[in-house]
């Protein structure tokens, strides 16, 4: 078996003379090379606009999930207070699982960001050979009844084909990672629809929630009497003392 | 592939190769791992020791790395035909 590096070298060469092969005149192959390498880059241009939605996609659940773990956590404290410690486990539990699909996401959407570091890599690398190759091209053209006007184009023709290969490949590895997050992150959404791991901040209310709402407004009620009873049995010196402290307190003492 | 063209020293080749052929080892061996090691050792190797050249340079190079991040799978789909390396647009 040859090495890795040549058999690559191998390939790109071959499928780059391929390309050549197909016109006749060597000018003519130039341009159609020239007119290659512009599609190329635009497709490039594409894969970067699809790797950075699909980063986005990430983030925004990212972010829900991120909502959904401060949320947990403050039910299952609520849960502790009221001395439920089986919600509160429930929340807790809750909490972990979103932590974990969390932690998943953001490997991939750390994956997305490199993809598309090197895919605006490869653009600049390219654009600039591509603008190199132009000026080649118009060189050789003017020379084209020189004995040596071949060899240039071979030579100037595989440095750019190379790069169309590398970049080739670049994008369709940005495209085969995209398209199996965007599978993921499909599928954290139909759970997050089936309820399998519940999107606690689309306001559809769970049992849990419920049941937390229901304790929260049983002590906001308790607490309100209570409030109530304080003020109808104390009269009102309690509830004004304090406010007429206050204000006469920075007066006396100013002097 | 994808980090630009170096120009390495011809005293840096053996080492090269030698590398080439652990990685290549791994493939056989289906060592993933190993293989991930190797293609980083060679791109490290060539990114610290080579000279890069300018983007716009048109040269062609002698040999190409790998990516660092090859799945054992993209490594055989390198072997059998060409089927990694997606057409240059016809």
């Amino acid at each position: 078996m040859a090495g890795l590096m040549g058999r690559a070298n191998t390939i790109v060469k071959a499928k780059f003379s391929k390309l050549l092969d197909r016109a006749e005149d060597p000018g003519e192959t130039l341009d159609y090379s020239y007119e290659k390498q512009l599609e190329l880059l635009q497709n490039v241009k594409r894969g970067i606009a699809d790797v950075v939605t699909a980063k986005k996609r990430l983030q925004m659940q990212a972010a829900q999930l991120e909502q959904s773990v401060v949320k947990l956590d403050q039910q299952a404290r609520q849960a502790v207070g009221q001395n439920r410690e089986d919600l509160a486990r429930l929340a807790l539990e809750r909490k972990s699982g979103v932590q974990q699909q969390l932690q998943g996401l953001d490997v991939q959407i750390q994956q997305l960001e490199a993809q598309q570091e090197k895919l605006i890599q490869s653009e600049k690398q390219l654009s600039a050979k591509i603008e190199s190759f132009r000026t080649e091209k118009e060189v050789i053209k003017a020379q084209y009844s020189a004995a040596d006007a071949q060899v240039k184009i071979g030579e100037a023709a595989t440095g750019i084909g190379e790069q169309m290969a590398d970049t080739g490949l670049a994008i369709q590895r940005a495209r085969d990672k995209t398209a199996q997050m965007q599978a993921r992150a499909g599928a954290i959404d139909e759970l997050t629809e089936a309820g399998t791991l519940t999107d606690f901040t689309s306001g559809g209310q769970t049992d849990l929630d419920r049941q937390l709402a229901q304790l929260s407004s049983t002590s906001q009620v308790d607490s309100e009497l209570e409030a109530m009873k304080a003020e109808l049995g104390k009269g009102d010196d309690q509830a004004e003392l304090p406010a007429g402290g206050a204000e006469s307190k920075p007066e006396g003492t100013a002097s | 592939m994808g980090d630009g063209q170096y120009r390495v020293d011809e005293s840096l080749h053996d080492r090269l190769n030698q590398i080439d052929e652990q990685a290549t080892a791994a493939v056989e061996s289906g060592d993933e791992d190993e293989l991930r090691a190797r293609l980083e050792e060679l791109t490290r190797t060539v990114t610290e020791a080579g000279e890069r050249l300018e983007d716009d340079d048109l040269s062609a190079s002698d040999l190409m790395v790998p990516p660092g991040d090859l799945s054992l799978e993209e490594a055989r789909e390198l072997y059998s035909g060409d089927g990694l390396i997606p057409d240059i647009p016809v």
